[in-house]
């Protein structure tokens, strides 16, 4: 898990490496995109937890995830839409989907207790990697201020987040 | 002012000056905007109403551990009247990072 993690952290911080950097930091319609995927993953590993878990603190936390990403991604597409700024697909993004479509048939795999620890420890790490990733890559990048106070606010929700998914995760040990 | 909020300070002058209570109950707004209260520290009393302002699309809580927990829907104003003094930490269930502070004195 921390192997594929560290490799998307990697692949988002290509975006800020000097080849990247040079005259192709990620754009505003890249940056949209990557924020609105990074909110689509964690909705759906959610749903997989609201289907597998029996654990009620842990089902509590992903109907909270849903809840927030569906949200904050709305808010999104209605800034894009009113910035008329059309999100722009691009490699970041494509490899954070297929990383995290490998970790959801990983952990379907999982059963009971094994499951809820694992997806928690997941969310735990999966936070902080978006962390990392808005604050040093994509607030530094955006250059639209609507924008980049949209990211501002998601790193607060991934903040508030991670400490919660933290509980949960202590809770189960 | 909110036609509600006159009300209740003109009923509050009102009921003042009959003397039957000593001092009169306040609405203390709390602000919730990008996940923060704000204020976050606040002082109130006993018999005080805190209404909570959520200008996210978020919902929140103001929850006190082993006490009371209150919903705040999004883009929602809540109330909840304060029943007992002491000093209270208050924080959100779904976002841990949000924290507020109410000093409550006594009636």
């Amino acid at each position: 898990m921390f192997v594929r993690l560290s490799t998307a952290v990697a692949v988002i911080c290509l975006l800020g490496t000097p080849s990247f950097a040079q005259g192709a930091k990620p754009t505003d319609p890249q940056i949209a995109h990557i924020a609105y995927t990074a909110g689509v993953i964690d909705v759906t590993a959610a749903k997989q937890a609201i289907k597998k878990s029996k654990n009620k603190a842990v089902v509590s936390f992903a109907k909270d995830m849903v809840r927030d990403h569906e949200a904050v991604n709305k808010q999104a597409l209605a800034l894009v839409k009113k910035l008329k700024v059309t999100p722009e697909d691009n490699d970041t993004s494509r490899t954070l989907t297929k990383q995290a479509a490998a970790k959801q048939a990983e952990l379907a795999k999982l059963k009971g207790a094994a499951y809820d620890k694992a997806y928690a420890a997941n969310e735990v790490a999966y936070h902080k990697a978006v962390i990392g990733a808005l604050e040093t890559q994509l607030i530094p990048a955006s250059s639209n201020a609507e924008l980049k106070g949209l990211l501002e606010t998601g790193v607060k929700i991934f903040q508030g987040h991670l400490e919660h998914a933290e509980h949960v995760a202590a809770e189960l040990k | 002012m909110l036609p509600g909020l006159k009300f209740v300070a003109v009923l509050g002058v009102v009921v003042g000056a009959m003397g039957s209570i000593p001092a009169q109950a306040e609405t203390i707004r709390v602000n919730i905007d990008k996940l923060v209260f704000a204020p976050a520290n606040i002082s109130a009393k006993v018999g005080d109403t805190i209404q909570w302002v959520n200008e996210d699309v978020l919902a929140h809580t103001a929850t006190v551990k082993g006490d009371w927990d209150v919903m705040i829907p999004p883009k929602k104003t809540v109330s909840f009247v304060l029943k007992k003094a002491g000093d209270v930490e208050y924080y959100c269930r779904f976002h841990p990072n949000m924290k507020g502070r109410i000093a409550i004195a006594p009636k």
